[in-house]
């Protein structure tokens, strides 16, 4: 193998093969689509989880399956980041970058990913390409980044992989890898065996591929670039073991280890991954998804499933629980327990497919005619995803009352590191009850106090009821009369009031007074956080509180609120900037938990928000905390 | 001695239902309406196949037919509009044991739930499906519905339905896996009950047709074929439904017809005059869907447990 000449154009980079000690770096793969990006990327982070770096990954994902190639719009890969602490998010402008050709940066370079200074390892087979005008673009790009304070190294990845495959499109991804697993001084031994998990399926011949692949890239990267980093292991507190899955698998393991046994779904992005996974492995637990015919369908399915006395799921995204909306109503007013994973993207109507936005909050607690109140939680981090299902179901069945559990894109494509879950008997469903049902105790027997009331199941003798969508009496026979349908509805609402009373206040992330408090729901918990660490590690008095329970609210809010001179929330939904045209303080239009804690507490609380489609970084936020201080400081 | 054995012993049933055990609320449908004869026919099956009342389970959606769940004494779900059937086949999924009834009408299979009728006949899942056809939607008070016959004058079409009606039974035969189609007429009960019974003894997605009379809003649209009951062509075979002598006599026009030969099943469903009444289709064999969705459902906890720790394993680092 002859030694590729070096293309290294920086001449400040020096020659150390001594690796530099960072404390963390953001990393991103970005190609067009169908080259692997991501699959090399979730391949990084799996070796660089497993050397116990910190580790969060997030996809870029292109709307269609097959964009044009080499156009800004077709971006799809991968953003990794990994450090010697427990990451959260996904962190601001990426430190290196692996790009398959020059066009996808653009798209990268336009939702502020990069900074002056970060290093592109750019494929530079397109600047020999035949066509002329593929290589005056190519040139002109080189230079607009260069120009712009990009480091642009121009690396023959194509040249190195045709050596070993006639189809270096496929197997480019590997190389990258291994290119990337020498810069970041990654254990070899654990790549080879993390690529042959990768690809236990195809068989020998690939694995074995994919390693020289990978070997290639990373004696390429040896031989020819002089970055070489090492990132600490993260010290963590206790030594049990970890798992690393995304925000999907998570809610997929929670699902299972619930003891829920149906779920019923339709295709949806980004929900759809979840019972991908969950189609391959739920029959180990005697599990089985069921893809309905439509939305609709599918929650009715499932509803039927809860009826007869085996809790049901299913899982959807925004333009899902639009069709479900009636469903949900009919589960809320005949109090059928059902766990409706969300995976919100943007919207409205078809939105933004594959992005993120926390859109769907209001619609989750206030879609349905009438008053249809429900539980409606969000994890704020990917465990979360596997545990909340896992108190969905209990809570569903407890409080006979559907439960949605709202993630959203970047926690269902984020993969971290969490500790393993311990299953327990006590987190699956009992059996279902069969015994005869005690005589005397009508249907909806609810408790004045609380509105929960025991739920005769299909099978018990003596219990037979009619379940109705009407608005029934105790017995579930249908009323019209004025004090039935009061009733009913005291008792639904009187549910939540119950929940809300068993919850604690939430814990406040700083001090528990100062000048400014964040208030978020969500995946954006570690950016929020991350922010308001910065601003205190300079001294200021920022805290953050992060809700889990939207519906019922989370008790004391107002207490903590008190301690603070400015509270305002964090959210990727929309709101009016308050000096657009014709807004003012009596029509602006909030963020959705914005406006529920106004409405709620006669607090006034402010709003930041963007509907970019992105997740919520921490440097943003950080700037607009230091926006506000200042304006502070200067109204002072 | 007298040809009796032994250790012979008399098989006395633990529990015996009587009609009152299948008698919800009383029904509160119109007097004349054909959905009373339908409720006594269904209640008599159930008497006379012994059905455990807490094991079966009558769904609906809504419409007049689908206040039948009410006056029925076993468990019943009155759910939505149009979606009676994924709620059965919900039912049904992983409690393949319970005996399942649906009832819905024209608006509600036909129309508003068509995509789940096509569906639901694909999944094949062991249930009784009653179609309470009477052309028109009624309990919203008199609008056309896909199977209102062309020029019938309803509050949304008061010059006249413009379209022909739609023809479910040539729908339903065209959908892969169909098991089970068959036609009744509400003013005939020995035919609804031979027909009904046929159809609760199949394996599979039984859809029952059932020409139903609405006294206020659709009186006249089935009188041709009480006042010419040689409009009617009964479906006769060994295999099909057969009716006594005296009361196959009353239908002067009849066919002998194999319900497992397709092509003649569909050159029936698709004639519009005579109207066949009888078992169109039958498949025995058509696999059901339950016994997918169902595996696994009698999985201990201990098993669960060693299961999920294996599938925590998969993503341990």
């Amino acid at each position: 193998m002859t030694k590729p000449e070096v293309v290294s154009t920086d001449s400040s980079v020096g020659k150390t093969r001594v690796p530099t000690q960072i404390d963390e770096h953001i990393v991103e793969i970005v190609s067009d689509s169908g080259e692997g990006a991501q699959k090399a990327g979730q391949t990084f982070g799996n070796i660089s989880a497993k050397m116990a770096n910190g580790v969060w990954t997030v996809e870029i994902i292109p709307a269609e399956i097959k964009p044009p190639a080499r156009s800004p719009q077709g971006a799809s890969g991968i953003r990794i980041r990994l450090g010697s602490h427990y990451i959260t998010n996904m962190g601001d402008a990426a430190d290196l970058v692996v790009a398959l050709n020059e066009q996808v940066l653009y798209s990268r370079i336009a939702t502020h990913a990069y900074k002056p200074g970060t290093v592109i390892l750019l494929e530079n087979k397109w600047a020999t390409d035949p066509d002329p005008q593929i290589r005056a673009v190519y040139q002109s790009a080189v230079a607009e980044f260069r120009e712009n304070g990009l480091i642009i190294q121009e690396v023959p990845m194509e040249e190195h992989c045709l050596k070993l495959t006639p189809h270096p499109r496929l197997g480019k991804n590997m190389f990258v890898v291994g290119m990337l697993s020498h810069i970041y001084n990654r254990d070899v031994d654990k790549a080879y065996h993390e690529i042959e998990m990768t690809f236990a399926r195809k068989g020998e011949k690939v694995i074995n591929l994919n390693q020289q692949l990978f070997q290639a890239g990373y004696d390429y990267a040896r031989d020819n670039i002089d970055y070489h980093y090492h990132i600490p292991a993260w010290e963590r507190d206790s030594d049990e073991p970890l798992i690393v899955t995304n925000g999907n698998q998570a809610f997929a393991l929670g699902i299972m280890a619930s003891g829920m046994e149906m779920v019923a779904m339709y295709p949806i992005t980004p929900a759809t991954s979840a019972s991908h996974y969950l189609a391959d492995v739920f029959h180990q637990v005697g599990g089985f998804v069921h893809q309905a015919e439509d939305e609709i369908a599918a929650i009715g399915f499932a509803i039927g499933s809860s009826y007869a006395g085996k809790t049901a799921c299913t899982i959807t995204s925004g333009p899902g629980i639009a069709l479900k909306t009636e469903f949900i109503g009919l589960a809320v007013m005949a109090e059928i327990p059902l766990v409706i994973c969300v995976v919100q993207r943007g919207g409205p109507a078809t939105g933004l497919p594959t992005k993120v936005e926390q859109g769907d909050l209001l619609a989750s607690l206030y879609g349905e005619p009438g008053d249809a109140p429900k539980v409606v939680i969000a994890p704020a981090t990917i465990e979360e995803c596997l545990h909340f299902v896992i108190m969905a179901r209990k809570l569903a069945e407890t409080f006979r009352t559907p439960v949605m559990v709202l993630s959203d894109t970047n926690l269902a494509t984020g993969v971290q590191p969490y500790p393993r879950p311990k299953p327990k008997a006590e987190w699956l469903a009992p059996p279902i009850d069969q015994s005869p049902w005690e005589k005397g105790i009508a249907p909806y027997q609810w408790d004045e106090n609380t509105g929960l009331s025991p739920r005769p199941v299909v099978g018990q003798a003596g219990g037979e009821f009619v379940l109705t969508g009407l608005a029934h009496t105790y017995e579930s026979k249908v009323a019209y009369d004025r004090d039935s349908n009061q009733r009913g509805c005291d008792m639904r609402s009187r549910k939540l009031a119950a929940l809300g009373s068993t919850l604690k206040p939430p814990s406040v992330h700083g001090d528990p007074e100062g000048d400014l408090l964040v208030v978020g729901w969500g995946s954006t918990l570690g950016a929020i956080e991350e922010a308001v660490d910065r601003a205190r590690a300079e001294g200021h008095k920022v805290s953050s509180v992060h809700l889990r329970f939207l519906s019922p609210m989370e008790p004391g809010l107002k207490e903590i609120f008190r301690h603070f001179k400015q509270i305002f929330t964090v959210e990727i939904n929309y709101s009016d900037k308050d000096d657009a045209p014709y807004i003012n303080a009596e029509n602006r239009r909030y963020t959705q938990l914005a406006m529920l804690l106004r409405s709620q507490l006669l607090v006034d609380v402010d709003c930041w928000s963007n509907v970019h489609g992105q997740p919520m970084q921490p440097g943003i936020i950080y700037n607009e905390l230091s926006r506000r201080l200042n304006a502070m400081k200067g109204g002072a | 001695m007298f040809g009796l054995k032994a250790d012979w012993s008399l098989d006395i049933r633990k529990r015996y239902f009587t009609l009152g055990d299948y008698a919800g609320n009383e029904a509160r449908w119109c007097p004349g309406c054909g959905d009373h004869a339908v409720l006594t026919v269904i209640q008599r099956i159930c008497r006379d196949q012994q059905i455990v009342p807490e094991k079966t389970v009558a769904v609906s959606g809504i419409g007049c037919s689908s206040r039948l769940p009410h006056y029925m004494g076993t468990y019943g779900f009155h759910g939505l509009h149009g979606r009676a059937l994924p709620v059965a086949c919900g039912i049904k999924s992983r409690r393949p044991e319970l005996d399942v009834w649906v009832a819905t009408g024209d608006g509600d299979c036909f129309s508003i739930g068509a995509g789940h009728w096509l569906h639901a006949v694909r999944y094949n899942m062991n249930m009784t499906v009653l179609v309470f056809d009477n052309n028109v939607y009624a309990l919203t008070k008199n609008q056309t519905s896909p199977t209102s016959g062309f020029g019938l004058k309803t509050n949304t079409h008061p010059q006249g339905a413009p379209l022909a009606a739609h023809n479910p039974l040539t729908t339903t035969l065209g959908i892969t896996n169909v098991s089970f189609l068959a036609q009744t007429i509400d003013w005939n009960p020995a035919h609804m009950y031979e027909t009904i019974k046929a159809a609760h003894a199949h394996r599979g997605f039984s859809l029952v047709r059932i020409l139903q009379r609405c006294p206020v809003y659709s009186q006249d649209v089935y009188q041709i074929l009480q006042d010419e009951p040689n409009k009617l062509m009964l479906l006769n075979h060994e295999k099909g439904i057969t009716l006594e002598d005296k009361m196959a006599n009353l239908f002067p026009t009849q066919k002998e017809h194999d319900p497992a030969d397709m092509s003649a099943a569909y050159d029936i469903a698709f004639q519009q005059m005579p109207v066949p009444i009888g078992m169109i289709y039958h498949n025995p064999d058509v696999p059901c869907y339950e016994d997918i969705s169902s595996e696994g459902n009698d999985m201990g906890m201990e098993d669960k447990l060693a299961s999920l720790n294996k599938v925590f394993d998969q993503f341990a680092i």
